[in-house]
């Protein structure tokens, strides 16, 4: 993570010595210009900075987009979004008064908080998106981890992605554009014939798949043109929409160019004099070199690491309750608004026995006399998706016939989480370190595929896998899920939270470990697949207040019986 | 409004095309399942798929689309007495959707105004006699799942709630769109799908240069566009007609009949929907090929779509079914 960051101000140092005013801001700045030069076309951005100056410089950019301009929580409802009836104001005039959506009313919406956007929110939001008035979306994405941002089904339909969390308040630049003349000029924009094919060339190689990210490139290009006061896209056009809308989309890097091969272009930027006689076919290369200078660091690693967030049906896990969905339970006296349903049959039963003294105290009033107290608000109970998280030892203590045997009951057990529609995650730990092998995932095909490429040998770092374990079930829990820990090992811990090789601080990271996985409130089985019942697991089992299955010959069949039987309690 | 893009012009992508136009021909064939990555053009088929469909005749004002006025559900105050043309329903059915949209529920404004008890109807109601596409239906909310299968069973929607007991027929193509990577399907929604198709990104450049330049030409030129496939797409319209037509008179030899249902016990399909549904997406397809009968060929070309999906799931299987299917197809038709 640090070395990222060291690397990423490295380059963007260097960058301003050849080309001051080609920093992310710039980017930014510019991607913000031709969003406001098309903003129905390109769809929107995604800009990810923590709440901060940078970013509120940057949001001065917005004042370019067309008006009427709303804000949007991830958290705002049906009624928020397509406008419902206002049920105050309806009891209070007596007749019926209707709120606008945001969506109806609103030519541009900043998405805040992007990164807990639901995957329904992010289902409504791409359906307009996707629709004849689609609205331009600006999501700001404020998370702190890699792996919380805004989901990619949304992603995928905003052209851009801006991150300014490395930028400071130096790179702040001012920066002007004639955005209403580009937009007039935008229509009459030449497109040479072979544009679109150089783009399309370069997001294969990149390995982007899909007919979103080429068109957006091609549109980029267009409106760059127009703020540059072009009449037709020229080569630099292309080559710096390329970059803007492809970089962060990259699935994989393309070759590096050989050393005699031309020096790399200027990437982009305003002031780029040289002009490509239009029309004339773009090298591959160029284009490639520009988006290549922009792929984040670390996006490649993401992308193998787990490519989208898992599913969230509700599954069976612990009850939570809400107004949402689940069973119903009584209903309660509430406001209306917001996510709570009105329980009309409810309120009018409270309201009947007051009618005739309502009806007298106001003579004038026809109709039903409902006081907004009279409300009451529906209230279910849901379960929350259950998450299963296998640590499973793959040190060479762990002989390799018992780890297979270990996978086999593995497989035994996600066969049963598929059929009670579980999550399931896997980590490994050997040799030294600890490793998620898996994030939560409902892909069962997924899961076998890595474990059966998991490899054995080494030490038994199990204070890791716990550590590894607590991190995994801490993020489950956030996101609502609860988790489970089914910990596979022959108990013979060897290596300690440091690293070093050290039996006794080993046992008692390890213990240390559990006591906090017990602290966070996980459900744990511990099953023992060493040759003889280790007395040390046992006590481990105790600590993390879980059950302990010795399986002196692990039999996989018998293991996962075990399991499954716990589980079901 | 500005029209969807048209049919005719979506590059490639042939097997979905295909069963789109299969169930448009024969809509008890029971709806298309689509699974494939994001951006391949999903959502994009299914919109310019209800501009293709011929129009419908229905009451005017009948929430239900009722074919006649004595169909009308008596719950429904709004019907007029006449007819009129209307273009073949495609209702769509957001993710997170709540119950009462789905089924109809009390008529909220009503009961609180003039205090009356009257129905709402929902998505149901609308999708009766057209099409309902649910985009990212592995997402889809369980509870949600639970009452589409039920429906999508019966043809008719019950609605017992708030004192209310209503029915109304609410028979509609189910339409589906998801990409496997963020989530899986219940089997048993899988099966209540007729025909499945996976879509993936076009590999070849050539025809992902002309998706380009298409799409681009429909939103820069629109006018010029929808002119150029307005006679493609009627074109396809005016085929899919004739097949309906013609699939009366299409004759199925008792030797297919053997075909099809040693191809699923071959593939131990569970029930007999495979077979039905195979028979009848392969009399639609020979229609549409203007054959006269239908033969080994064309229950060839459309087994994979029809069976893929509804294989006895081994969970841990990683083989794609498709190919399952396509190796006993070798086996069986030879």
């Amino acid at each position: 993570m640090r070395r990222a960051a060291a690397c990423g101000l490295d380059a963007s140092w260097k960058m301003s010595l050849d080309k001051p005013a080609d920093t992310a801001w710039h980017r930014g700045a510019l991607a913000a210009a031709l969003l406001a030069v098309d903003p129905r076309g390109l769809g929107g951005l995604t800009l990810r900075a923590r709440a901060s100056p940078v970013r509120d410089a940057f949001c001065k950019a917005f004042a370019h987009f067309p008006h009427p301009m709303n804000r949007l929580h991830p958290s705002a409802s049906d009624e928020t979004l397509f406008g419902a009836m206002d049920l105050s104001a309806t009891l209070a005039a007596g007749e019926i008064v209707k709120t606008a959506g945001l969506l109806d009313r609103s030519q541009t919406l900043i998405l805040t908080m992007a990164e807990r956007t639901s995957p329904q929110l992010a289902a409504r939001l791409a359906l307009a998106l996707d629709g004849p008035d689609a609205p331009c979306l600006i999501a700001l994405d404020e998370g702190a981890e890699p792996d919380e941002s805004l989901l990619d089904s949304l992603k995928d339909r905003l052209a851009f992605s801006i991150d300014l969390t490395d930028s400071s308040r130096s790179s702040i630049v001012a920066c002007e554009w004639d955005i209403e003349g580009a937009r007039a000029r935008l229509e009459s924009v030449d497109t040479p014939q072979t544009t679109p094919a150089s783009i399309v060339e370069v997001c294969t190689t990149l390995g982007i798949s899909g007919a979103r990210a080429p068109l957006f490139a091609l549109r980029a290009a267009r409106a760059l043109a127009a703020l540059e006061e072009h009449t037709s896209v020229l080569d630099s056009d292309v080559e710096t929409a390329c970059a803007l809308t492809l970089a962060h989309r990259a699935t994989r890097l393309p070759e590096p160019l050989s050393e005699d091969a031309a020096p790399p272009p200027e990437p982009s930027g305003s002031d780029n004099n040289e002009t490509h006689a239009a029309g004339m076919e773009l090298p591959q290369e160029l284009l490639l070199e520009a988006v290549r200078a922009l792929i984040p660091d670390g996006l490649l690693d993401r992308i193998a690491a787990g490519k989208s967030r898992a599913a969230r049906g509700s599954g069976t896990g612990a009850r939570k309750r809400g107004s949402l969905r689940g069973r119903p339970l009584p209903s309660r006296p509430g406001k209306p608004g917001g996510n709570a349903r009105v329980d009309i049959v409810a309120t009018l039963r409270t309201a009947a026995p007051w009618q005739t003294i309502r009806a007298a105290a106001r003579p004038d009033h026809h109709g039903l006399h409902l006081r907004p107290d009279d409300i009451r608000i529906k209230h279910y109970e849901d379960r929350a998706d259950r998450l299963l998280i296998f640590a499973v030892d793959a040190s060479g203590s762990s002989a390799l016939a018992r780890l297979a045997e270990a996978k086999g009951a593995v497989e035994l057990m996600l066969a049963q989480a598929y059929a009670r529609r579980d999550h399931v995650a896997l980590i490994a730990f050997r040799g030294t370190t600890a490793e998620i092998l898996l994030p939560p995932t409902r892909s069962l095909v997924q899961t076998k595929r890595r474990l059966s490429a998991l490899p054995g040998g080494g030490g038994t770092p199990l204070a890791a896998g716990l550590k590894a374990t607590l991190s995994l079930a801490d993020q489950a829990l956030r996101k609502g899920m609860t988790p489970t820990l089914a910990l596979l090992t022959d108990g013979r811990a060897n290596i300690a939270l440091d690293g070093t090789a050290n039996r006794g601080e080993a046992a008692a990271d390890a213990l240390q470990m559990a006591a906090a996985l017990r602290g966070a409130g996980l459900d744990s089985i511990v099953i023992d697949t060493g040759r003889r019942p280790e007395r040390s697991l046992e006590l481990l089992a105790g600590a993390l207040g879980g059950a302990y299955i010795p399986m002196p010959r692990a039999d996989a069949a018998r293991m996962a019986d075990a399991v499954t039987a716990r589980l079901e309690t | 409004m500005t029209q969807p893009f048209p049919f005719s012009a979506i590059v490639g992508q042939d097997e979905m095309k295909r069963a789109m136009v299969l169930t448009a021909i024969d809509p008890s064939i029971g709806g298309v399942l689509v699974f494939g990555d994001r951006g391949t053009g999903k959502s994009t088929a299914v919109r310019a798929l209800a501009a293709l469909l011929p129009p419908i005749i229905a009451v005017k004002g009948c929430p239900v689309n009722s074919e006649a006025v004595a169909l009308v559900p008596d719950w429904a105050d709004s019907a007029g007495k006449s007819t009129h043309q209307i273009p073949t329903p495609v209702v769509d059915l957001p993710l997170g959707v709540s119950e009462d949209r789905v089924t109809g529920a009390l008529d909220i404004e009503r009961a609180l105004t003039r205090g009356e008890k009257a129905f709402q109807p929902g998505l149901l109601a609308r999708a009766n006699r057209g099409y309902l596409y649910i985009d990212e239906v592995n997402l889809l909310e369980d509870h949600i799942v639970d009452l589409l299968l039920d429906v999508a069973q019966s043809g008719e929607n019950v609605v017992e709630r708030e004192g209310m007991s209503i029915r109304h027929p609410a028979r509609f193509v189910l339409v589906g769109s998801g990409n496997p990577e963020e989530g899986e399907l219940r089997p048993q929604l899988l099966d209540r799908f007729g025909l499945s198709v996976d879509v993936t990104s076009p590999t070849d450049i050539e025809e992902r240069v002309e998706v380009i330049r298409r799409r681009d030409a429909y939103e820069n030129d629109n006018a010029a566009f929808m002119l150029r496939w307005q006679a493609e797409d009627a074109a396809i319209r005016d085929r899919i007609l004739t097949a309906r037509k013609a699939l009366r008179d299409l004759k199925t030899p008792e030797s297919t009949l053997r075909d099809v249902a040693e191809l699923c016990v071959a593939l131990g399909s569970d029930g007999l929907r495979g077979e039905l549904t195979l028979l009848k997406a392969a009399r639609a397809y020979a229609a549409w090929r203007d054959d006269t009968a239908l033969t080994r060929g064309h229950v060839r070309d459309v087994a994979a779509m029809a069976l893929r999906h509804r294989l006895r799931r081994d969970p841990l299987d990683e083989a794609g079914s498709g190919v399952r299917v396509g190796r006993v197809v070798e086996d069986v038709l030879g």
